[in-house]
């Protein structure tokens, strides 16, 4: 029985509920720098697809600089980074630099990986709004979405210009 | 008034500001014409398109691939090519997985290309609405050539041929898929039709079988091509052939046939009564043949 214990109408509606619960998002999840595992990405860009977003998922080995111009080009809100190399010292902060020298102030960072703590309060300085690691529920993501919205319709700050250090978590 | 980031400006701002060059205030303009924005729509009603090709055929024969293949060759002649990538909505979520970006590496950071993701949205599935209007946005800023993927080779892809000047029919070796697009008549409407990963085996033999099957419809003019955009093989032929498109007059009745038709359709669309309408037949108020009469009578 492959769908044993699963109802699906149950699912579907609960979709539904998600879904409508704000308004649709551009979404630019990216992997950045020389790393080619990107389950972790995929699975991000398909709980947000499935929360009603839509998801521009870049592939593999994506340098800062063509990070950013998809951003641009795709007029996105939000990007997600994903870093499994070790390398997210230095992409991370140096895409929060690019969007910035880009005039893309507004645009909300949020970074995902094996990202140890000890690294996280350099990134959240760089202007990373929330790093989310392996095992975390995708029920998560939305969380952090809806907080974002908030905190945009109410004027705080949340882009990745903004000098205030709010993150998630 | 619309806004990038801090800036609020009018829409005719906006749209001068894509026209001088600004790549921001262009993705802006997209994004607010595929939301419907009456105003924005109209700031790039008067705008003559460039040239345009439509890039279709069945999923996993490398269209991305070769669109990006495509627009780095004439970008690399000094050309400033736009690009519109388009991928479906779920239909349960509204969401979407824009992913042609995964296949597009050579066109990174070239200035002279634009590339931009379209979900299909509240059209599902099929062509999305108001794409005239995001091909007339990249024309306003200063894009010479417009190539637009889409998905598919059914009933409802085939609305392609209405939307461009040109399509571009692919394939991949030993897939069968083409018989799909024979179904629906796609075909005989397409101006170039390339099998690409030319490099494996049965690709010949693919290309074989769609000649055979063109000759039996009278369309033999059409060129059958092989290409690899992998490999970059057989790219300056197919360039070629996409440059010395012939006008085929049983083809361009069809064309302006679906031109209209989609033409109607944003119309309708984008009618504020459509939706009350819509939200009238839900809640058993009217009958549909009552719903047609409100929204065509003026």
């Amino acid at each position: 029985m492959p769908f044993a214990g699963l109802d699906v109408r149950r699912l579907f509606q609960d979709e539904r509920a998600n879904s409508q619960s704000m308004d649709p998002l551009r979404i630019v999840v990216a992997k950045p720098g020389l790393d080619g595992h990107d389950r972790g990405a995929k699975v991000v860009a398909r709980a947000l697809r499935d929360a009603g977003h839509e998801v521009i998922y870049t592939g593999l080995r994506r340098t800062p600089e063509e990070i950013v111009r998809i951003i641009e080009d795709e007029d996105a809100s939000i990007i997600g980074l994903s870093s499994l190399s070790g390398a997210h010292g230095f992409l991370f902060p140096r895409v929060c630099e690019l969007l910035k020298a880009a005039g893309l102030d507004d645009v909300v960072v949020f970074g995902g990986g094996i990202i140890p703590q000890s690294d996280r309060p350099a990134l959240y300085d760089s202007g990373v709004r929330a790093i989310f690691g392996p095992g975390t529920p995708t029920d998560d993501f939305i969380l952090f979405l809806n907080e974002v919205q908030e905190r945009r319709v109410s004027n705080q700050p949340v882009g990745v210009g903004s000098s205030d250090g709010w993150h998630w978590g | 008034m619309v806004g990038i980031g801090d800036d609020s400006m009018t829409n005719s701002e906006l749209a001068s500001q894509a026209a001088a060059g600004s790549r921001r205030a262009l993705a802006r303009l997209l994004t607010l014409i595929q939301d419907g924005e009456s105003e924005s729509i109209e700031s790039v009603a008067n705008i003559e398109n460039v040239k345009s090709i439509g890039i279709t055929g069945p999923p996993g024969v490398g269209k991305s691939c070769l669109t990006d293949c495509l627009a780095s060759f004439w970008a690399g002649k000094g050309e400033r090519v736009g690009v519109l990538c388009i991928d479906p909505s779920s239909p349960i979520t509204g969401g979407s997985l824009l992913g042609d970006r995964m296949r597009m590496e050579q066109s990174g950071v070239d200035d002279r290309i634009f590339i931009r993701s379209v979900a299909t949205r509240s059209s599902f599935g099929a062509l999305p609405f108001r794409l005239k209007a995001m091909i007339s946005a990249l024309s306003l800023a200063g894009m010479d050539r417009i190539l637009i993927e889409t998905v598919g080779v059914g009933q409802t892809e085939i609305g392609i041929v209405s939307m461009t000047d040109s399509v571009l029919l692919v394939d991949g070796p030993d897939r069968g898929d083409i018989v799909q697009a024979e179904k629906a008549g796609l075909l005989e409407l397409a101006d170039v039709i390339v099998v690409n990963k030319g490099d494996l085996d049965g690709a010949e033999q693919a290309a074989a079988n769609i000649r055979s099957g063109l000759a039996l419809g009278n369309s033999e003019s059409i060129p059958v091509l092989v290409v690899s955009a992998l490999n970059k093989i057989g790219i300056d032929e197919l360039i070629y052939a996409l440059e010395n498109v012939q006008v085929r007059s049983s083809v361009e009745e069809i064309r302006w046939r679906h031109r209209l038709t989609s033409a109607l359709l944003d119309q309708i669309h984008s009618d504020s009564k459509f939706d009350s309408t819509v939200n009238d037949l839900v809640e058993g108020r009217i009958a549909l043949e009552q719903a047609i009469q409100i929204i065509l009578n003026e």
